[in-house]
């Protein structure tokens, strides 16, 4: 079978492309290993409970009518009208360090006064920093690169502060560990301060199937159970891939959301080279409460958090540093209804290496990795009590994944949710006509993912000349 | 196609792309731009969509042709010539 395009993963930038492929009648199929979609954000039951993998909240949100922000492109570009999305705003979320807190919501006022509360001397600072954020055009792909954590003490000189404003960027985005790209750093601080949070009421699952429909209508065809084992080159030249049952595809064109290691893999390059392996991996605890957060004294809808002064964003030497993390309560967003289950769930970064060496038997509680899981849900449970009322005694059910489920879910390498440090920002490979999609494109959040997708779709596809003058 | 379907052949597909914003007062002789939220990406949709819809090219060293939907009627009116409207 010959396609226009090949598109490899079922997740939001794999989605993305899709559609745009397939509404200019291109003829293009979405491989996906896996019997569900989604990708880094899906959804499972679990004993007649609905969860969401991935997804605490939607990044970048912006109000319907808003003008110029990648939602309102990312709506256009899919022919989708604001109100389908079911979007509703997060009441307010914190970060929350020792002996100070900075709450912010999707005012981004809140934020703003909050840093003049607690740290009165920094506030200029902190108004430039702004500044300085709003004019960086982000989506130059070929800006210079630039590490943000010299950019930002150029205006922050208080290192709590500092790793404050960090804190949620790098949790919700960033593949580097101990600092950002300027560039991702100016996309999280847009995406999460100055646009904010919201969540559909039926959370990821609603905007996966969105997109989906959209893509099937526009006449995209979708593959599940066909993972790829190699994509085949001729002449230096991507001409399709191979799946898993053998079978082979070709097309003038593939996208690869497997990630950028992922897809050297694919191709056969010899050099694994370590330097591009992610090292951030995470546990994720979903605790179901008896009654909602609220009831408990719980008002943030998120909390990033760190108990030691200064955060580390770093890959711990243990199986999980508990010591900071992000606590989400899905149900403190503005929804028309409470959600059926009453959920907290808490993300800590956590190290692939030591998850993977657990011996696991499957359906034993016994067994190294159950009791590893059981043993660090209490103690990510423990080192939240800092920041919220203890929940403990309100818990009716839990389950947690970990970075070896991630990466048994996502392909990704070493359980590496942000994929590679390294990101190609044009999505060229080197390899004629294969192209890097998603996560190791550049473009953080499902908002991101999805414009990724579309925008190389555009450039490498669709494109064939450039843009209109302005 | 007469003038006026040229125009509505351009306001459905801004309509279509850009679903939340309200067409039904563009000034004819004000930059699309400068009235509806579309940037580059979306132009280049409006491209797309002339050659689907009504197999009408437009080389990039004319897309400023489509600035204003006067300036789009103008440009339009040879291409369109003879073509039926799509809703």
């Amino acid at each position: 079978m010959h396609y226009d395009a090949i598109i490899i993963g079922a997740g939001m930038s794999g989605l993305a492309a899709g559609i745009r492929l397939a509404m200019y009648d291109k003829k293009v199929v979405v491989l996906e290993r896996h019997y569900v979609w989604g990708g880094l954000n899906s959804f499972y039951r679990f004993k007649g409970h609905q969860f969401d993998v991935g997804l605490h909240a939607m990044t970048n949100y912006a109000p319907r009518g808003a003008k110029g922000l990648p939602l309102s492109r990312l709506l256009k570009q899919l022919r989708i009208r604001h109100d389908e999305l079911d979007l509703h705003p997060q009441g307010h979320s914190a970060v929350s360090f020792p002996g100070v807190k900075l709450k912010f919501s999707n005012e981004f006022e809140l934020l703003r006064s909050e840093v003049a509360r607690a740290f009165p001397k920094q506030v200029d600072g902190f108004d430039a920093l702004t500044r300085a954020v709003r004019e960086f055009n982000e989506l130059d792909l070929d800006a210079p690169q630039q590490n943000a954590r010299p950019v930002v003490r150029r205006f922050i000189t208080d290192p709590v502060l500092e790793d404050m404003i960090f804190c949620p960027l790098m949790f919700y985005g960033s593949a580097r560990e101990h600092d950002m790209d300027w560039d991702q750093f100016v996309v999280m601080f847009k995406s999460i301060f100055l646009e904010g949070f919201a969540r559909p009421q039926q959370g990821v699952r609603h905007v996966l199937k969105l997109l989906i429909d959209r893509y099937r209508k526009a006449g995209g065809e979708l593959r599940l159970r066909a993972g790829v084992a190699r994509i085949l080159q001729d002449n230096g030249r991507a001409k399709g891939v191979e799946l898993d049952s053998g079978e082979t595809l070709t097309a003038d064109t593939v996208l690869s959301s497997a990630g950028l290691v992922e897809t050297e893999r694919l191709c056969g390059s010899a050099g694994w080279k370590p330097a591009l392996r992610g090292k951030l991996s995470f546990t994720e605890t979903i605790s179901v409460l008896d009654k909602p957060a609220r009831e408990l004294g719980i008002e943030e809808t998120i909390i990033f958090f760190s108990n030691r002064q200064r955060f580390a964003y770093e890959q711990p030497a243990q199986d999980v540093d508990t010591s900071s993390g992000v606590i989400c309560m899905p149900g403190n967003f503005k929804l028309p209804e409470d959600p059926k289950d009453h959920l907290l769930r808490i993300t800590n970064i956590a190290n692939y290496d030591r998850w993977a060496a657990k011996a696991r038997v499957e359906n034993d509680p016994a067994c190294e990795y159950a009791r590893s899981k059981q043993r660090w849900y209490e103690q990510s449970c423990a080192d939240v009590l800092a920041h919220i009322p203890d929940f403990r005694p309100h818990v009716k059910l839990v389950d947690m994944f970990t970075p070896r489920t991630i990466r048994h879910y996502t392909g990704h390498e070493a359980g590496a949710v942000y994929g590679s440090p390294k990101k190609l920002r044009t999505g060229a490979t080197g390899i004629d006509g294969l192209y890097i999609i998603g996560t190791d494109q550049g473009f953080l959040g499902i908002i991101g993912a999805a414009l990724s997708g579309i925008s190389m779709a555009n450039r490498w596809v669709l494109q064939q000349s450039p843009e209109p003058a302005a | 196609m007469t003038d006026e379907q040229i125009r509505q052949a351009i306001i459905g597909i801004i309509s279509d792309i850009a679903p939340d914003e309200d067409t039904g007062n563009i000034d004819p002789a004000v930059r699309l731009r400068e009235q509806l939220d579309l940037d580059s990406m979306d132009f280049l949709d409006i491209v797309m969509e002339l050659r689907k819809r009504y197999g009408v090219h437009v080389p990039d060293t004319d897309y400023m042709q489509l600035a204003t939907l006067d300036s789009c009627v103008n440009y339009l009116r040879d291409k369109m010539a003879g073509k039926a409207l799509v809703s």
